[in-house]
C-alpha cells in the first residue's frame, strides 16, 4: 500500500500526487516510470516519476485526467492509498555530460521533462526549456524549471507567454544554434513535429513514448513501437528513443485502439458512476 | 471426468472439469495394479510415488494418501489439472498397453482438492530455523515450489514478484476455466503461513539488482519464466486487433477484462477471432475468445491435429466448444482496413514433409494456395523467449545460446550461490518441470548453505517493498 502524502491541483485537468514509495524514491533516475494499479478491478497504467524526495520516501506523480483510470487516481485524497506501484521501470534518460540541452514539454509532458532537466543541470549541462499548453491554466512546472535555466512558455491561445505551439519557439531556438541535444516529451503530434524540425539540422532528439502498457516488464508486447523499422518494447527498451527513428504514425494509431471503451468509461466516471469520482 | 456441458461452459469462465466424486475416484484407484516396477513413476518428470498414494487411496486412507502425494508434489491440485499426463505418467502406465491407463491426473486432482477442503490437511514437518536467508525471483510454480521446500528446510525465504499478484503463468496465463485461481491463492496463503515473505511489485533488475540480492541473501533462486512474446515478423502485426497471447490472456485473466462492469482494463473482443499456434497457450487464448463472445474462434496451425503440442483433453474440449481448426495453414500476412483495424489473416496451405529434429513432420508451403481467414482479432501464440530484463542488468550471469540462464546439474548458475530453474532455463516448458526445478534447486541450495564457510556478505540495506 502506498499512501498519498500530498495532493495539489496543477491545472483544471492535471493533478499532482506525492505518494509514499521509499525504495523507488531513493533509486529512481530521470526518464523512469512506475506502473500504478489502484487495486481491485483497476487498470495498470504507466506514469512517469516527475520528482522524488529520497529523504521523505515519496515520489511525485503528475496525472492528466485522460480517462477512467486517471480520473479515479485523481479522486484519491491524502491519507488514502494506491495498492500497487511497481518500478522504477524503463531505461534512465541518456543524459549528455556537458554542453547545451533544449528540453521541450507539452501538456503533462512538462512533468516528464522536469526530472530530465534536473538530471542535466546536476551534470553541469546548460538547460533551457520550452513548455506549452492550451491556455495559461494548463502550464505546469514553470517555477521548477525556471530554477534550472531559461524557460520559454507558449500557449495555444496566447493567454500567457508566447502565442502558438512549442514547435514555433523551438524553431527559433534551434535557428540560434549551439544546441547539442533536444529532449521532447508531450503529445505524439508534438514530438513528431519536434523530430521533424531537428532531423534536417542533425540535432540529436530524444522522445519519451507513451504506448499503452499492461505489465511494464516486457511480458506482453502490448507496448510495441516501431523504431528504425524494428519492433521494440517501450517498457523495457524505452520509454525514450531516438526521435528521428520512431514511427509516430503507428504509435498514434495504436493509441486509438480502445477509444470507444475509453470514452464510455470516462463518461461514466465523470457522471460519478465511478465509485471515487464524486468525492 | 464429469464436465460442464459444452454449450453451457462456452459462455462462462467456471471450470470445465467438475472433478471425480469420491466413489468414482476409489473405483479408478482400484484399477491400479500397484506395480513393483511402476513404469508410471518413470514417466513423471519428478518421479512422484504414484502406486504408493494410489494404494493408500484404495485403502480409503485419504489423509495418508494426500500426505504421501503432497510430500512429492506441493501442488497436486494444479498438476492434476494441467500436466500433459498422456505424454508422461499415463503414457507409461502398464494398464494403458491394453485399454485405458489409470487416470493418474484425475486421481491427483481428486486428492489435491480433498486436501484443500480438509483442515486436517497434514502439515509437512518443518525443520528448525537455520538462520539462512534465501531470495527467490518470480512467484510462478518454480519459485513457489522452491519457496515451500526451502521454508520446510528451515530457511527464511523472500519471494520477489514483478506483477501485483503471485502465481506467474498460473494466474496471468492459464484461464480460470482450466485452473481456478482460488487454488493458487490458497497455496500462496499456505506458504505465507509457513513464514515465506512474498513481495509483489518488485522487479528484479529494476527495483533491486541481482547484485543487491546476492549481497543481501545467502543464496538466490531465479525462476522468472519465459515471458517474452515472439511475433512472426509478417506484415500487419502492428495493426489494431493483433495481440500476443500473453497480452490477450493477461488482460482477460490477471486484469479481469470484461469480467465485471467495473473492470478497468479493456480487451477487443471481435466477432471473429483467429489464434495462431497449436499449444496450450493458443488453445487457452482461443477458448477465452469464445467465452468473451466471439461468434467464430479459429485455431490456425501449420501441422495437423496429431502434431498439436497441447494437452489432448484441451483439444477435445475445444472441439466440443465449437472452436474451429484450420490445420496445415501458416499465416503470411495480417490484413487491415483503411483505419488499420484487422480484417483478416492471410494464410498459405501447408503439407507435411520429412520429420524435423523434434521428430514431427516438417510443414512445407504449397505454392499458390493462399487463402483468407476473415477476422477482427488475431492472437499470436507461437511461443515465448527468455525475458532479457533481469539478465540485461547482470552481465556477469552466464546465458545459453537462446538467452536463457545457463545452469549446471545442480541448477546453479556461473555465479556461486545463484541458482535458476523453470522456463528461464528450459525455454517454454511445463508447470511440473518448473516445480521439479524448484525442488531440485531447494535441495541444492540447502546443501550449498550447509558448507562450513558461507561467503562473506556485505552489510546491505533492508529490503522492503
Ligand atoms: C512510460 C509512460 C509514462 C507516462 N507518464 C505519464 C504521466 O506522467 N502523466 C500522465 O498523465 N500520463 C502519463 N502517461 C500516459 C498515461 O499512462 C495514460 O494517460 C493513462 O494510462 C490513461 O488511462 P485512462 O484510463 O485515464 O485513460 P484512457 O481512457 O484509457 O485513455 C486516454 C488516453 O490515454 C491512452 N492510454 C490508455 N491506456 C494507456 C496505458 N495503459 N498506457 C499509456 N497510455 C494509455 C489512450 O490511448 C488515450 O489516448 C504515460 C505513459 C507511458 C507509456
Ligand atoms: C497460456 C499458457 C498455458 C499453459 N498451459 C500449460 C499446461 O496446461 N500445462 C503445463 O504443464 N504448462 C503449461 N504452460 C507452461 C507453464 O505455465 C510454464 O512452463 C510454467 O509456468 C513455468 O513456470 P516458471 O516458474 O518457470 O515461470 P512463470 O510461471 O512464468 O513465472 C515467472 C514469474 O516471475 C515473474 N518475473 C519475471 N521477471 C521478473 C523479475 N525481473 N523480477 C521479479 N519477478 C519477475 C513473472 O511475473 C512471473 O510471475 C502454459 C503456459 C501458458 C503461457
Ligand atoms: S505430476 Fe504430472 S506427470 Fe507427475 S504424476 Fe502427477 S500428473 Fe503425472
Ligand atoms: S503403471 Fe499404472 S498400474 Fe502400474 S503402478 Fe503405475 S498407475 Fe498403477
Ligand atoms: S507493457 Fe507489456 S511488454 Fe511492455
Amino acid at each position: 500500500m502506498h499512501k498519498i502524502i500530498a495532493k495539489a491541483s496543477l491545472s483544471p485537468q492535471i493533478i499532482r500526487l506525492d505518494v509514499a514509495a521509499v525504495r523507488i524514491a531513493r533509486i529512481r533516475q530521470p526518464g523512469q516510470f512506475v506502473i500504478v494499479h489502484r487495486g481491485g478491478d483497476a487498470e495498470r497504467i504507466p506514469l512517469t516519476i516527475a520528482d522524488a524526495d529520497a529523504e521523505a520516501g515519496t515520489i511525485t506523480l503528475v496525472i492528466q485526467v485522460a480517462g477512467q483510470s486517471t480520473c479515479e487516481l485523481a479522486a484519491l485524497n491524502p491519507g488514502e492509498a494506491i495498492a500497487n506501484i511497481a518500478g522504477p521501470l524503463g531505461h534512465p534518460t541518456e543524459l549528455i555530460a556537458a554542453g547545451r540541452a533544449l528540453c521541450i514539454g507539452g501538456g503533462v509532458g512538462v512533468a516528464v521533462v522536469h526530472p530530465i532537466a534536473q538530471g542535466l543541470k546536476r551534470r553541469g549541462v546548460t538547460v533551457s526549456s520550452i513548455i506549452g499548453g492550451r491556455t495559461r491554466e494548463a502550464i505546469i512546472f514553470e517555477p521548477e524549471l525556471r530554477r534550472l535555466g531559461e524557460v520559454i512558455v507558449c500557449t495555444d491561445d496566447g493567454s500567457y507567454g508566447r502565442r502558438g505551439f512549442v514547435t514555433d519557439a523551438a524553431r527559433d531556438a534551434l535557428a540560434a544554434g549551439g544546441i547539442d541535444i533536444v529532449y521532447a516529451v508531450g503529445p505524439v503530434p508534438m514530438m513528431r513535429a519536434v523530430a521533424n524540425l531537428t532531423r534536417p539540422l542533425g540535432v540529436r532528439t530524444i522522445v519519451s513514448l507513451n504506448p499503452i502498457m499492461v505489465d511494464g516488464t516486457g511480458m506482453c508486447g502490448g507496448c510495441r513501437v516501431s523504431v528504425g523499422g524494428q519492433t521494440r518494447f517501450a517498457c523495457v527498451d524505452g520509454p525514450e528513443f531516438d526521435g528521428h527513428a520512431v514511427d509516430f504514425e503507428q504509435l498514434m494509431d495504436r493509441l486509438t485502439t480502445y477509444r470507444d471503451f475509453e470514452q464510455r468509461a470516462l463518461a461514466a466516471c465523470q457522471e460519478g458512476d465511478c465509485k471515487l469520482g464524486r468525492r | 471426468m464429469p464436465a460442464q456441458a459444452p454449450e453451457v461452459r462456452r459462455a462462462n469462465f467456471a471450470e470445465v472439469n467438475l472433478g471425480l466424486p469420491e466413489r468414482i475416484a476409489l473405483l479408478e484407484a482400484e484399477r491400479c495394479l500397484l506395480c513393483k516396477d511402476p513404469k508410471c513413476v518413470a514417466g513423471c518428470p519428478v518421479g512422484i510415488n504414484i502406486p504408493r498414494f494410489i494404494q493408500l487411496l484404495t485403502e480409503g486412507k485419504l489423509p495418508e494418501a494426500a500426505h504421501c502425494l503432497l510430500n512429492d508434489n506441493p501442488l497436486p491440485a494444479v498438476t492434476g489439472r494441467v500436466c500433459p499426463q498422456e505424454t508422461q505418467c499415463e503414457l507409461e502406465c502398464i494398464r494403458g498397453y491394453k485399454g485405458l491407463p489409470v487416470a493418474i491426473g484425475h486421481l491427483e486432482r481428486f486428492l489435491g482438492d480433498w486436501a484443500r477442503g480438509h483442515a486436517q490437511r497434514p502439515a509437512l514437518e518443518a525443520a528448525p530455523p537455520t538462520g539462512k536467508q534465501v531470495g527467490i525471483v518470480g512467484a510462478g510454480p518454480g519459485g513457489l515450489t522452491a519457496a515451500g521446500e526451502l521454508a520446510r528446510l528451515g530457511h527464511q525465504v523472500t519471494v520477489f514478484e514483478a506483477l501485483h499478484k503471485p502465481g506467474g503463468v498460473l494466474v496471468y496465463g492459464i484461464p480460470e476455466f482450466r485452473l481456478p485461481k482460488q487454488i493458487v491463492r490458497e497455496e500462496v496463503a499456505r506458504l505465507e503461513r509457513a513464514g515465506v515473505k512474498i513481495l509483489c511489485n518488485t522487479v528484479i533488475g529494476r527495483t533491486y539488482t541481482l547484485a543487491e540480492l546476492r549481497a543481501r541473501f545467502d543464496a538466490v533462486f531465479i525462476a522468472n519464466g519465459a515471458g517474452l512474446p515472439v511475433f512472426m515478423n509478417i506484415p500487419g502485426e502492428n495493426l489494431k486487433g493483433v495481440y500476443s497471447a500473453n497480452e490477450y490472456l493477461t488482460r482477460a485473466n490477471l486484469m479481469g477484462a470484461r469480467r465485471s462492469a467495473r473492470a478497468g482494463t479493456p480487451i477487443l473482443t471481435g466477432r471473429r477471432v483467429a489464434t495462431i499456434g497449436g499449444g496450450n497457450v493458443a488453445l487457452d487464448a482461443v477458448r477465452t475468445a469464445k467465452r468473451l463472445g466471439a461468434e467464430s474462434a479459429t485455431i490456425v496451425y501449420r501441422r495437423t491435429r496429431k502434431e498439436m503440442p497441447a494437452r489432448a483433453e484441451e483439444v477435445l474440449h475445444a472441439e466440443e466448444e465449437g472452436i474451429q481448426f484450420e490445420f496445415l495453414a501458416a499465416p503470411v500476412a495480417i490484413q487491415g482496413d483503411a483505419r488499420n483495424w484487422v480484417t483478416g489473416l492471410q494464410c498459405v496451405r501447408m503439407e507435411l514433409g520429412e520429420p524435423d529434429a523434434s521428430g514431427r513432420a516438417r510443414p512445407r508451403a504449397i505454392p499458390g494456395s493462399e487463402f483468407l481467414v476473415p477476422c477482427e482479432v488475431v492472437i499470436v501464440a507461437i511461443g515465448t523467449r527468455a525475458n532479457p530484463l533481469l539478465a540485461g542488468t547482470c552481465p556477469e550471469l552466464k546465458l545459453d545460446s537462446r538467452g536463457g540462464i545457463a545452469v549446471d546439474e545442480q541448477g546453479m548458475t556461473n555465479l556461486p550461490g545463484v541458482f535458476a530453474g523453470g522456463d528461464i532455463v528450459r525455454g517454454a516448458a511445463t508447470v511440473i518441470l518448473a516445480m521439479g526445478d524448484g525442488k531440485r534447486a531447494a535441495r541444492a541450495i540447502h546443501e550449498y548453505l550447509r558448507r562450513p564457510v558461507s561467503p562473506a556478505r556485505a552489510p546491505a540495506e533492508r529490503i522492503t517493498p
